[in-house]
């Protein structure tokens, strides 16, 4: 005779660690929710860092770095803080995760440190981070926000690669330029290239007639770059395009 | 006479939204109509003019090795700079909200987010990296500030004519913010020629 063990069921059914909901906080901010496309959040170091894709790829990193430990400690703390002195707490958490970032960058890798310059401790004022802590750290629990600033820091990284991929491929002719695992001259003419004679075929010598296009390095392009991307994520993402 | 020199340059040549594309977050948002971007753009001049200077005492007396304490700060300078702008920004809304309740109210959320403003960190941390002394660096405060100040109008002035434009409907309000901002920004490139000691 089997005993039938009734088992009961948790008056509340425990959520997975990684479910569904958890998997949107991750994947949202790279296409409905962008920081950068839709948010508008974040704009300035987008427009600064995205000459060459390696600084810009340090940049992703730091930003995902901070934006997650900095939704999560504020979640942490969100109930100590008085309202009255949020936003100072605020800074004062992002401000210190910053200062370690730039400290670590400036002893591992000075010459991208040097590149970066003030863009670096800009993260502070990266309206990403902020922002996030605001609108979703502020009111969530510490796991939940700690996902939500990966994705908002990958979402804005995301952006940050396709525009200096452009930029660097059509401005300078190169991709990964002074990076540790070297620099891929892909199209143009250039001093390197006439020094180094071993490479007089494949794919390099294809293209050797493409002039630089100046136009690129400069600011603004990166504007005609986000504007032409809010076009393209708008035109095929239809519930984004603004009615007003 | 330098100091003139300096505002022009900040203002003008280097202005800080169109040359370094700082600030742009609130730039972008809260351009949809002239008079609340005048609003803010006040704000900026305000608090940029105040914590440049206040930012320069701070660096050159406290944390540098030679300054009163007599130790090797920089590491506190990003905190430092941020709580002096948080301060600032805290006393420019009590300002606004007993003189102008109106203004306070349409500039909403924006006005707290002045602290987050990259320009205002941007301007303070410039200041560092390009040595100035006090003068120069009010001067300097002042002169960003007024560049911010006139180029968040200008956006302003011509998204306001864009809404009777037929612009496709992926583009509208933001797309064309961009591309205008973009196209602003080519036509700042042109006072890059201009020799800042002729003023």
């Amino acid at each position: 005779m089997a005993e039938t063990v009734v088992k009961q069921k948790p008056l509340e059914e425990k959520k997975p660690l990684f479910g569904a909901e958890e998997r949107k906080l991750l994947t949202d901010p790279i296409n409905d929710d962008n920081p950068i496309t839709v948010q508008v959040l974040g704009i300035c170091s987008a427009l600064a860092v995205t000459t060459l894709i390696y600084p810009s790829l340090v940049m992703s990193v730091a930003v995902v770095f901070v934006c997650a430990f900095a939704n999560l400690l504020t979640s942490l703390l969100r109930n100590y803080i008085p309202k009255a002195v949020r936003m100072i707490v605020q800074l004062v958490i992002i401000a210190a995760l910053v200062t370690v970032v730039e400290l670590t960058l400036k002893a591992m890798n000075y010459t991208v440190y040097k590149q970066l310059s003030v863009f670096i401790g800009l993260i502070i004022t990266n309206c990403i981070v902020m922002g996030r802590l605001e609108a979703f750290a502020m009111a969530n629990k510490p796991w939940r926000s700690f996902l939500d600033g990966i994705g908002n820091g990958l979402g804005y990284g995301a952006i940050l690669l396709i525009i200096a991929f452009f930029r660097e491929l059509f401005g300078k002719g190169t991709l990964f330029a002074g990076s540790p695992f070297g620099t891929l001259k892909l199209i143009g003419a250039s001093p390197e290239y006439l020094i180094n004679t071993t490479a007089t075929e494949g794919i390099g010598t294809w293209f050797s007639w493409y002039q630089n296009n100046n136009l690129m390095v400069i600011s603004s392009a990166a504007m005609f770059l986000i504007a032409g991307l809010i076009w393209v994520h708008r035109a095929w993402n239809k519930k984004l395009i603004d009615v007003s | 006479m330098e100091y003139i020199n300096i505002f022009i340059k900040s203002a003008f040549i280097e202005n800080l939204i169109l040359s370094y594309f700082l600030g742009m977050c609130s730039y972008l948002a809260v351009s949809k109509s002239v008079k609340t971007a005048f609003g803010l753009g006040l704000a900026v001049i305000f608090v940029l003019g105040f914590t440049v200077p206040v930012n320069w005492l701070i660096a050159n007396y406290i944390l540098s090795p030679d300054g009163i304490l007599g130790t090797d700060l920089t590491f506190l300078r990003l905190i430092l700079f941020i709580a002096v702008i948080a301060s600032m920004v805290q006393l420019v809304e009590m300002v606004i909200e007993k003189f102008s309740p109106s203004l306070y109210n349409s500039l909403g959320i924006f006005l707290p987010l002045i602290t987050v403003n990259c320009a205002i960190l941007g301007g303070s941390l410039f200041m560092v990296t390009r040595e100035y002394n006090f003068g120069e660096s009010v001067a300097f405060g002042l002169g960003g500030g007024f560049g911010w100040f006139l180029a968040i109008i200008a956006i302003a002035a011509i998204r306001e004519k864009m809404s009777y434009s037929a612009v496709p409907a992926p583009m509208r309000g933001l797309g064309m913010a961009f591309l205008l901002t973009g196209l602003m920004g080519i036509a700042f490139l042109s006072l890059l020629g201009i020799d800042p000691n002729a003023f």
